[in-house]
């Protein structure tokens, strides 16, 4: 390719910038920084039609504007069904009851007295991805991908909270609970809470966002983001599920037979491209080109991503770049060399139990179109020659 | 149900000993073991009455009821008063609050209509969720006969009971449901995962691709360039009004009038298009406009705290420019409206009744009001439980007076 070349000099560089002038803000001017105000525009966004309230429901992270694993704390999505429970962690207590050998009641100061451990794993919506059941509905990774996030938790293992009450012989299930006005509730098999269940306070080394479940929430690695319980106020012990509104009326998975999946706890390995996306064209002319996007499994890590440049006729591995932590999100590279022609973009995720990410085809072949949740299919994007994106399928 | 999963564990005894480039394996060197006999010795055991404060749950064999009953009919008057401002007077839905009841033998078809009726496997999910989470906005305020008699007045809007029946705690497990055989346990793994397993094909896949779907055609996606530059040019305009009174500047985040819809779970089954008008447009104090109004110009600190309490609010009613009715009448103007009387919203018979008898919004009868809505005007739809500080009162009275009419 040929280098631009300058016909006159530059005044970005000619003229003194007032930046390089003038005296900017002392460090007693922002106690608690954010973005430069030229960011402005990578934020949480939501979609109005979509529900009958914002209470209840939800916004999307701008994954189209971010690098890396690592999902900054103010830009990981929300979903609530009664708001952000706003908790005073001085009158919040976690109390664990059931089958257990003592019911126990927890303050924040006991639990930080427990040892803890760190992690880092995604938390994904089991709707992520719904409304392009129906076809291609959103013009825009955050809006198509966006119900999902990654950090850093730090927590105690469930399993040590469990152990000082003593679970019962017959305690097969636990009941966590959340402390928001809509008292959320999901039962989970005890073996998954003894294996890596966490009761995380800290996400990304400070406290949990107020709507991330401030003071405390659940974290449930691989498994649907509803679970992890948010201002997680207690555990019972039981010995059957309690088949609650979001395991029953929600979250189940109607295919086409009129049946309903129940306990679809997994989330199946996905990946898609952020850039470039239809929130973030291609600005360039032909030449080299940077393509990215994320991928996860709730199984396990993922080893390998294709990348396709014509629809699915051909595909090349992609470049994994970073930590590859099991049940996280994984950063893929694709880079090439721009024709400026058309494109029809697509990735497929492989992950560590050899499992192929699906195109939504085969999905519908195999549950219709009713089951709104848990749609990992392939994702497509078209390009245009002014380097335009769009939300596409394709045959 | 069989669980299958890969545990953080197993992961990692799987692993090579030489790890993959990149790979870095999450578990702790050593994993963490109890510091003593089994046992740290911290927190303290739970009072009976502490639990029994908490363990609100039900489960489907019925353990967890409380002792109590209720009927049909006495469902229907409780219903209307509580529930049906949302989801109607027979459960059919009012916008798009969840739909209670019909559906039945819809399951199959391209838009399913799932209902307790038509869908919901176990009664027990709805006393437990009508306890623990209704009314929308006033959780938990319902006794448990209420509760029993709006369980029972759904199962006969969902023709499952007769008008005549009673349902208690001792016959709760008579009633089945009709869509109780309706799921299955997750069988991804024999139906899914192997054949998405294996080999794929990297070269010449597919002679030809043609699109079939396109978004842009849709265009219902939020967000345009046009918003974007209107966000920075905002935020911008919010830091430089912050440097100029850093004392009380609001940040940048309020400044931003940004659409905010929600996304729910079942967004698939209700894919409308085009319907993107601001129903959920943020409020703004407007304390230069009401200077006009009052006689003494409201203080603008009080009016940014009324703004905050009228979170509270804000799930059923809304102020400002394209307010609407929703399952609250918009409030624009309410401080000296004489009570039930804003255009086009169905009040309650004691509240239209109240505003034919005289009663006027002003600072007093509102602070009663707002104190305890029921105990002011019994028989309000109103579901709020009350503010509890003069504060508050004081202060969403000063906002509600800065929005005009």
């Amino acid at each position: 390719g040929s280098r631009a070349v300058a016909q006159t000099a530059d005044p970005a560089i000619t003229e003194l910038q007032p930046w390089m002038q003038y005296l900017g803000d002392g460090v007693d001017a922002r106690p608690y920084g954010t973005p430069s105000q030229y960011e402005a525009h990578v934020i949480r966004r939501n979609v109005d039609w979509l529900t009958a309230d914002p209470v209840s429901s939800v916004n999307f992270t701008p994954l189209h504007e971010l690098d890396g694993i690592i999902t900054p704390n103010g830009l990981c999505f929300e979903r609530h069904h009664a708001g952000i429970a706003e908790v005073d962690p001085a009158a919040h207590r976690l109390m664990i009851n059931g089958l257990v050998d003592k019911p126990l009641v927890f303050t924040m100061q006991d639990l930080m007295r427990f040892p803890r451990e760190n992690r880092v794993y995604f938390l994904e919506c089991a709707a992520n991805s719904g409304m392009e059941w129906a076809g291609a509905q959103l013009n825009g990774c955050q809006y198509t991908h966006g119900m999902i996030h990654n950090v850093m938790y730090t927590g105690i293992p469930l399993r040590l909270l469990l152990d000082e009450a003593g679970v019962k012989t017959n305690g097969k299930w636990i009941m966590p609970e959340g402390a928001d006005a809509s008292a959320m509730t999901r039962s989970i098999p005890i073996e998954k809470a003894m294996d890596d269940c966490l009761v995380a306070f800290k996400m990304n080394g400070e406290a949990l966002r107020p709507e991330q479940g401030y003071p405390v929430r659940l974290v449930v690695p691989g498994w649907e983001g509803n679970m992890w319980i948010k201002w997680l106020r207690r555990i019972e012990v039981g010995d059957q599920p309690w088949h609650h509104r979001e395991e029953t009326s929600k979250y189940t998975d109607l295919l086409d037979n009129g049946i309903a999946r129940r306990f679809t706890w997994e989330m199946d390995a996905k990946s898609v491209i952020t850039n470039p996306s239809p929130q973030t064209p291609i600005l360039h002319s032909k030449g080299p080109t940077v393509l990215t996007g994320v991928a996860w499994s709730g199984r396990g890590t993922i080893p390998r991503v294709d990348v396709t440049l014509d629809g699915g006729k051909n595909w090349q591995e992609a470049r994994m770049s970073g930590p590859s932590f099991d049940k996280s999100m994984h950063r893929f590279y694709f880079e090439f060399d721009w024709d400026g022609e058309p494109l029809l973009l697509q990735s497929r995720a492989h992950d560590s139990t050899g499992y192929v990410q699906p195109t939504k085809n085969d999905l519908r072949a195999i549950r219709g179109e009713n089951s709104i949740y848990h749609n990992n299919g392939i994702q497509t994007w078209h390009v245009n020659e002014r380097g335009e994106a769009e939300n596409v399928e394709v045959s | 149900a069989r669980v299958s999963f890969v545990s953080v564990a197993n992961a990692q005894e799987s692993e090579a000993p030489e790890p993959v480039a990149g790979t870095v394996a999450q578990a702790d060197a050593e994993p963490l073991a109890p510091a003593r006999d089994g046992s740290y010795g911290l927190g303290r055991e739970a009072l009976p009455e502490e639990i029994a404060a908490w363990d609100i749950d039900i489960r489907p064999d019925g353990q967890g009821l409380p002792v109590g009953s209720g009927d049909v009919w006495t469902g229907e008057e409780v219903f209307v008063a509580q529930c049906a401002s949302c989801h109607g007077d027979f459960g059919e839905a009012v916008g798009r609050w969840p739909q209670l009841a019909g559906g039945q033998g819809t399951l199959e078809r391209k838009d399913p209509v799932k209902t307790i009726g038509s869908y919901w496997p176990y009664l027990s999910t709805v006393w437990d969720y009508v306890h623990r989470a209704m009314p929308f906005g006033d959780a938990q305020s319902l006794t448990p006969d209420e509760v029993y008699a709006i369980t029972a007045y759904l199962l006969y809007l969902n023709n499952v009971v007769e008008d005549d029946f009673e349902l208690s705690n001792e016959s709760f497990a008579k009633v089945e449901m009709p869509n109780a055989d309706g799921f299955k346990p997750d069988d991804r793994p024999e139906t899914e995962l192997t054949a998405f397993s294996g080999e794929v094909c990297m070269e010449g896949c597919k002679d030809d691709v043609e699109i079939t779907m396109r978004a842009a055609v849709l265009d219902v996606t939020p967000g345009s360039d046009e918003d974007d530059a209107e966000v920075v040019e905002t935020a911008v305009e919010a830091e430089e009004q912050a440097e100029a009174q850093p004392a009380d500047a609001e940040p940048a985040e309020e400044a931003v009038a940004g659409d905010q819809p929600t996304a729910p779970e079942d967004a698939a089954a209700e894919n409308e298009a085009g319907d993107a008008s601001a129903e959920g447009a943020d409020a703004e104090a407007a304390p230069a406009e009401a200077a006009e109004e009052a006689s003494a110009a409201p203080d603008p600190e009080l009016v940014a705290a009324g703004e905050r309490v009228f979170k509270k609010c804000s799930a059923c009613h809304q102020v400002g420019d394209n307010a609407k009715n929703r399952s609250g009448p918009q409030l624009n103007g309410i401080v000296g409206r004489t009570a039930g009387a804003v255009e086009g919203f169905r009040y309650s018979g004691a509240m239209e009744e109240a505003g034919a008898n005289g009663l006027v919004w002003d600072h007093e009868s509102l602070a009663g009001f707002l104190a305890d809505p029921r105990a002011y005007l019994k028989g309000t739809k109103m579901s709020f439980a009350g503010l509890r500080s003069d504060e508050d009162i004081t202060a969403i009275t000063a906002f509600l007076e800065a929005q005009a009419e």
